[in-house]
């Protein structure tokens, strides 16, 4: 059994969210820095190093990377020999989203009810997702997301005889009607299986994984690979101003489905697609 | 074509703007994004006046984040301007003349850019880094308890954009998209 403290966690997600909102990944950073020498459209070549110029300024002079600061969304995993004895992790977590959001001067958007649309002023609730595994340690990944983006997201609930075909052609439609709106050069999460609601989770979680750790299962590996290639020919381009460089990534998740069903959604993120993972 | 540009942006200068064209933009524009919208749009409902001047006026779409002490403001890039579609025709009637966001505009809203001879910019979207330097000072003029989403009235100096719609109705999202679209 292994205690862990609720203070440690707050500390430890306040830093995760203002480290995240001011500097990428290093994948996505290189990824997105290297994207203007293929690019082909002169402004898109501009529009490209604005950004390349936009992370080095984020990081130099501690402004956030977009002032969309986004939810802050939350992938937890909880060794089974975890123990938490001073209080509740989800609180824990809020208040590390509380103190971050507060400290870093990173923008609260978060309102709290969809309707009625007051302000809570500090970003919180987080939106958290729990899953229990093996060991010792407590993995926390946060993704803070913006909304210009999260908009364009789609789910389709295809048949199994639309199959691939129908797989690639939802994904085009996702990433053709977003267009300017999600901030391109994209990357796109995709979730293929499970059911409505686990599709959904599974776009999101591609969005959290890095580059360099592609799918070991060919078809999937394959389907990456030939979609950023379609994307890339739709000629969206930087900014939705004509291009080469719509995406730059397109990751997808899959799981077990129903034989009645093909679920597929897919989860759109801008160029700052945040995501940052601590282990304690 | 590049401008460089002076704010109030008037029909006269909105005409001489095409499609494609880099702007850089110096002098004061209006803040405001959906909720600020809302409550402007109920002030007119209600037969009031709206809290900025809006002749010739220049609005961003945008909600910074907080400023760092010393500084005029957080980062500062355009929000997606869609979801002000619904209020654009009628500020536009009343004299509004340019817009700064980013992202695609319904049809009434390009009929009205054209029969006000107005002009729709995107700002690089994602860049609230790099777009705040060009922000020189950031006044909250009402709706403070807004928050993000007060009006502010900022003085910008070679503010970088580019014309989607001009006031001919030429849209450079259908246009642009055209020329690097390589069809399977």
């Amino acid at each position: 059994m292994k205690n862990i403290k609720t203070a440690d966690i707050v500390n430890i997600v306040s830093e995760m969210c203002i480290q995240a909102n001011h500097y990428l990944s290093d994948d996505m950073n290189s990824r997105l820095k290297n994207s203007v020498n293929t690019e082909k459209s002169e402004l898109g070549k501009k529009i490209l190093n604005q950004l390349k110029e936009n992370l080095d300024i984020a990081d130099k002079e501690q402004i956030p990377i977009c002032q969309d600061t986004g939810m802050a969304v939350f992938f937890v995993e909880i060794g089974q020999e975890v123990h938490i004895d001073d209080g509740l992790l989800t609180d824990a977590i809020n208040e590390g989203v509380r103190k971050g959001y507060t400290e870093g001067y990173l923008r609260k958007s978060v309102v709290s009810d969809p309707i009625e649309r007051i302000n809570t002023k500090d970003n919180t609730p987080a939106v958290i997702h729990y899953d229990y595994v093996a060991g010792d340690k407590l993995k926390i990944t946060l993704a803070p997301k913006g909304f210009g983006s999260e908009n364009m997201s789609r789910i389709f609930m295809l048949k199994p005889a639309d199959g691939i075909e129908g797989v690639k052609e939802a994904i085009l439609t996702a990433v053709k009607d977003a267009g300017p709106n999600a901030c391109p050069p994209m990357v796109v999460g995709v979730g293929i299986g499970g059911t409505f609601e686990k599709s959904a989770l599974m776009a999101k979680q591609a969005l959290t994984r890095s580059f360099d750790d592609r799918p070991s299962t060919p078809w999937v590996k394959d389907l990456e690979d030939e979609m950023l290639e379609k994307i890339n020919n739709l000629g969206i381009g930087p900014g939705g101003l004509g291009g080469t460089t719509t995406a730059l990534a397109v990751n997808i998740n899959t799981y077990a489905t129903h034989i009645a069903g093909l679920p597929v959604a897919i989860n759109i993120c801008c160029h700052v697609n945040r995501h940052i993972t601590r282990e304690i | 074509m590049e401008h460089k540009i002076q704010t109030p942006i008037t029909s006269e200068i909105a005409t001489t703007l095409h499609s494609g064209d880099y702007v850089y933009i110096t002098g004061e524009i209006y803040v405001a994004r959906d909720a600020a919208h809302k409550r402007m749009k109920e002030a007119l409902d209600k037969g009031e006046g709206l809290p900025i001047p809006i002749e010739n006026s220049t609005i961003y779409y945008m909600g910074p984040s907080p400023a760092r002490e010393g500084r005029p403001i957080g980062s500062a890039g355009p929000t997606t301007a869609s979801r002000m579609d619904k209020y654009a025709p009628q500020l536009l009637d009343l004299g509004m003349k340019a817009m700064i966001g980013k992202g695609k505009r319904n049809p009434e809203v390009v009929d009205a850019i054209v029969r006000n001879k107005a002009v729709y910019f995107a700002a690089v979207g994602g860049a609230g880094a790099l777009l705040s330097k060009c922000i020189k000072s950031s006044e909250v003029i009402c709706y403070d308890d807004l928050g993000a989403e007060a009006i502010r009235k900022l003085y910008v100096e070679d503010f970088p954009v580019i014309v989607v719609i001009d006031s001919d109705g030429n849209n450079l999202y259908e246009t642009a998209i055209k020329e690097f679209q390589i069809l399977n």
